[in-house]
């Protein structure tokens, strides 16, 4: 069938069963979005940046697990992009992301609005197309959402020069795919696989230590098997949060840097640790000779590149997470390792979380009783600082793939628009945005595609006043010299929200925490609850730099 | 250690970016890269020289095994192989030089290319070693210009780098 390229771009999204793009047209983007008129099946978001659109496609797609999509124009458009584009390629998140380009003719002139985007994006995505070629394309397209959603998970982006998206093509979409140089190894190599539960039957105290290669690789419920029946307490890594349940016995919380000290001992004490999806990250593992010094270790991941790449690794098993388990758990023996239990319950009980209850509302207060009002089951975004920590610790998910933050690149900005992108995959799920005074006014503008797209979103603002993990990094390692992280002013949060058609609420003390977010989740419509929480407020434990997680400050 | 990489890509444009891109980002040496066209006009033949342990070769490697058009890596090193450099070596010699010059040229099989009025060009073939040897024992005349190919390599006997075979021995019996 003979029709433009850009009219088959959106034909080849709809074969690709998209159902919403996140975007922002101009000038290069006319005959896409022109196209776009003409689709009955696929929703456009009209966002307020182009950062709001890929954030919110990454919301979308760790909310839904299909390939988030967005679009940009040329030059600015396209720039604008770029942080969302390293966060998704950072968190392993499936995106394709299409960027209008001047036209063929053009390119390499410093045209209006010109920028070589694939050059710029090289490093921060999975593999990007500049479409020279107008039949190239539906190949071009086909490819990208094979590469974006296979293997490790990554974004994915195609520039189209305006010119070839109003040529003529004879559309034709391929129905396979045939990429000689990508071919992903999904089952892990069974010998590996039987000397790893040759390992598993000789620990006496092993931990697992699990990523967000669980919630990609959709495990979780491997993962619980193979923990309850090998008797092995589980640490989640940030990304990893929610795939395993926040409330099971076994679990000792996320580790590392802002970790429950209990997790970080019991990887100190453990003889072998079992990596799953996660990749050694610094914020983990801390000074590197101190993490789990007396452990064999094991490493199943599906990009090979993770393997080895930090620390050295016993038993190294490149694989889907899900299908490495799967093979696995006949191989292991149910056992109940009670001495070790009762080692890391006591772990548990000497080295609590806590917090002071004193003088006046406390951030961790609040997220703990946003569990109790959501019994756990809501969607949680977060944007990036303190709160985003106090989320972690305190909110106990309960099933995989309700977390949803900017874990590797640390976004600030990201939590609204990711939230947006959760909030219309799961228009019947309750989602809130956990975020700061900081973060918010990064991305602040997409209040009102909040409001436009009629989101019944929470944002609960943990709001003191300042830049707080900063300033608590300035409060550790520059003597208490606070520079730049004092806001002297802010808006009128309430009345802002109010401008973009949004309920305010404010709660300045623990007596209301509960009442107040009880109506603010019940509003039928968006709600943004202003909580004023104290500037000293730390994130705590923490691993001061330079030591390993074996010490901590805890209070 | 030196070792010697031989990359099969896809000959798409950007190709030469993406590996030279991953190289520096992830802070590898390279100490010379030659890249050209193959039997198969689809497929660019890369000739990577990388010095590091085996730690940062496998890190490499795995790597560039990540790039999606990268078909292919083999390190030649650890097997049988033949290597070769190309260099043009342009060294000040007036009239009463020249013999010398046209000697040391011979010892080393290397042509003269060009012949100026202060000046001859030199072409010379070889490996690491030799290329090195040339180039020294010119250097008392004085080089005014020196350019280098980089190393291109290729498995001894039976044994290929190419995209028909699975592994390098497969035909061997």
């Amino acid at each position: 069938m003979k029709m433009k390229v850009a009219d088959a771009l959106i034909r080849c999204l709809e074969l690709e069963n998209v159902r919403i793009v996140f975007g922002y047209p101009g000038g290069a983007m006319l005959p896409v979005y022109d196209a776009l008129y003409h689709s009955s099946g696929i929703k456009h978001v009209l966002v307020r940046h182009e950062q709001g659109a890929v954030h919110a496609a990454d919301g979308y797609a760790r909310a839904s697990g299909e390939v988030g999509v967005a679009m940009a124009t040329s030059g600015p458009g396209a720039t604008n992009l770029v942080t969302g584009l390293a966060n998704a390629y950072m968190d392993s998140v499936p995106l394709v992301v299409f960027t209008g380009q001047v036209p063929t003719s053009q390119v390499g002139t410093d045209a209006f609005q010109e920028v070589d985007i694939t050059g710029i994006t090289l490093p921060i995505t999975k593999h990007n197309y500049l479409v020279k070629n107008p039949s190239d394309l539906p190949r071009v397209v086909k490819n990208a959402f094979h590469i974006a959603s296979t293997g490790r998970p990554g974004p994915v982006l195609i520039d189209l020069p305006k010119d070839v998206a109003q040529t003529e093509i004879d559309f034709d979409y391929p129905e396979t795919v045939n990429l000689r140089g990508y071919k992903p190894t999904f089952r892990g190599h069974p010998n590996q696989i039987n000397e790893a539960a040759r390992l598993i039957a000789a620990a006496r105290r092993p931990v697992i230590y699990a990523g967000g290669g669980i919630i990609n690789a959709r495990a979780g419920g491997e993962l619980l098997e193979l923990a309850e029946k090998i008797a092995a307490p589980v640490t989640n890594t940030f990304m990893g949060l929610s795939g395993f349940p926040g409330d099971h016995p076994l679990f000792l919380g996320m580790l590392g840097l802002h970790g429950t000290r209990y997790a970080n001992l019991a990887v100190t004490e453990c003889d072998l640790l079992i990596a799953l999806g996660a990749r050694f990250d610094d914020r983990v593992t801390g000074r590197l000779d101190a993490f789990a010094p007396n452990a064999a270790l094991i490493h199943v991941d599906i990009d090979p590149a993770e393997i080895g790449k930090n620390v050295r690794i016993n038993v190294p098993i490149v694989g889907d997470v899900k299908q490495v388990l799967q093979a696995l758990l006949p191989l292991v023996e149910k056992t109940d390792r009670a001495a070790w239990l009762a080692r890391v319950a006591e772990l548990k009980s000497a080295y609590p979380l806590s917090y002071g209850r004193e003088n006046g509302l406390k951030p961790q207060y609040i997220i703990e009783e946003l569990y109790r009002c959501t019994g756990g089951d809501a969607v949680v975004a977060t944007d990036v600082g303190q709160h985003q920590m106090w989320v972690a610790q305190y909110y106990p998910f309960k099933r995989p793939g309700t977390l949803i933050s900017s874990g590797g690149l640390g976004t600030m900005g990201f939590g609204l628009p990711a939230a947006v992108g959760a909030q219309l995959a799961l228009p019947d799920r309750q989602v809130v945005l956990v975020t700061g005074d900081g973060s918010i006014q990064m991305n602040m503008q997409e209040l009102a595609t909040v409001r436009e797209q009629e989101l019944p979103l929470k944002i609960i603002l943990l709001n003191n006043h300042a830049l707080g993990m900063v300033r608590q990094l300035q409060e550790y390692y520059c003597e208490g010299r606070y520079m730049a992280v004092d806001f002297k002013f802010h808006p009128d949060f309430i009345a802002l929200a109010r401008a973009y058609g949004i309920a305010g609420y404010t709660i300045s003390d623990s007596a209301e925490v509960a009442e107040v977010l009880t109506r603010a989740l019940a509003e039928p419509g968006p709600v943004l609850v202003n909580c004023l929480i104290s500037t000293e407020e730390n994130v705590l434990p923490m691993v001061l730099q330079g030591q390993g997680i074996d010490q901590a400050v805890s209070r | 250690m030196r070792h010697t990489l031989a990359v099969l890509v896809e000959n798409n444009p950007g190709v030469l970016a993406r590996v030279a891109g991953l190289f520096s980002r992830r802070g590898y040496n390279i100490d010379s890269l030659a890249v050209g066209r193959t039997e198969n006009p689809a497929v660019s033949r890369m000739t990577i020289v990388v010095e590091g342990d085996d730690r940062v070769l496998e890190q490499v490697t795995k790597q560039l095994h990540k790039l999606i058009d990268v078909i292919k890596i083999n390190d030649v090193t650890v097997d049988e192989y033949v290597d070769r450099e190309l260099v043009l070596i342009k060294v000040s010699a007036d009239s009463g030089q020249r013999g010398e010059i046209m000697q040391i040229a011979d010892i080393f099989r290397a042509r003269i290319v060009d012949l100026g009025r202060r000046t001859i060009t030199l072409e010379c073939t070889g490996n690491d070693g030799k290329i090195n040897a040339f180039e020294e024992s010119l250097r008392p005349y004085g080089i005014k210009e020196l350019v280098r190919t980089g190393k291109i390599a290729m498995l001894r006997g039976n044994r290929f780098t190419n995209l028909n075979t699975n592994g390098n021995r497969e035909d061997e019996q």
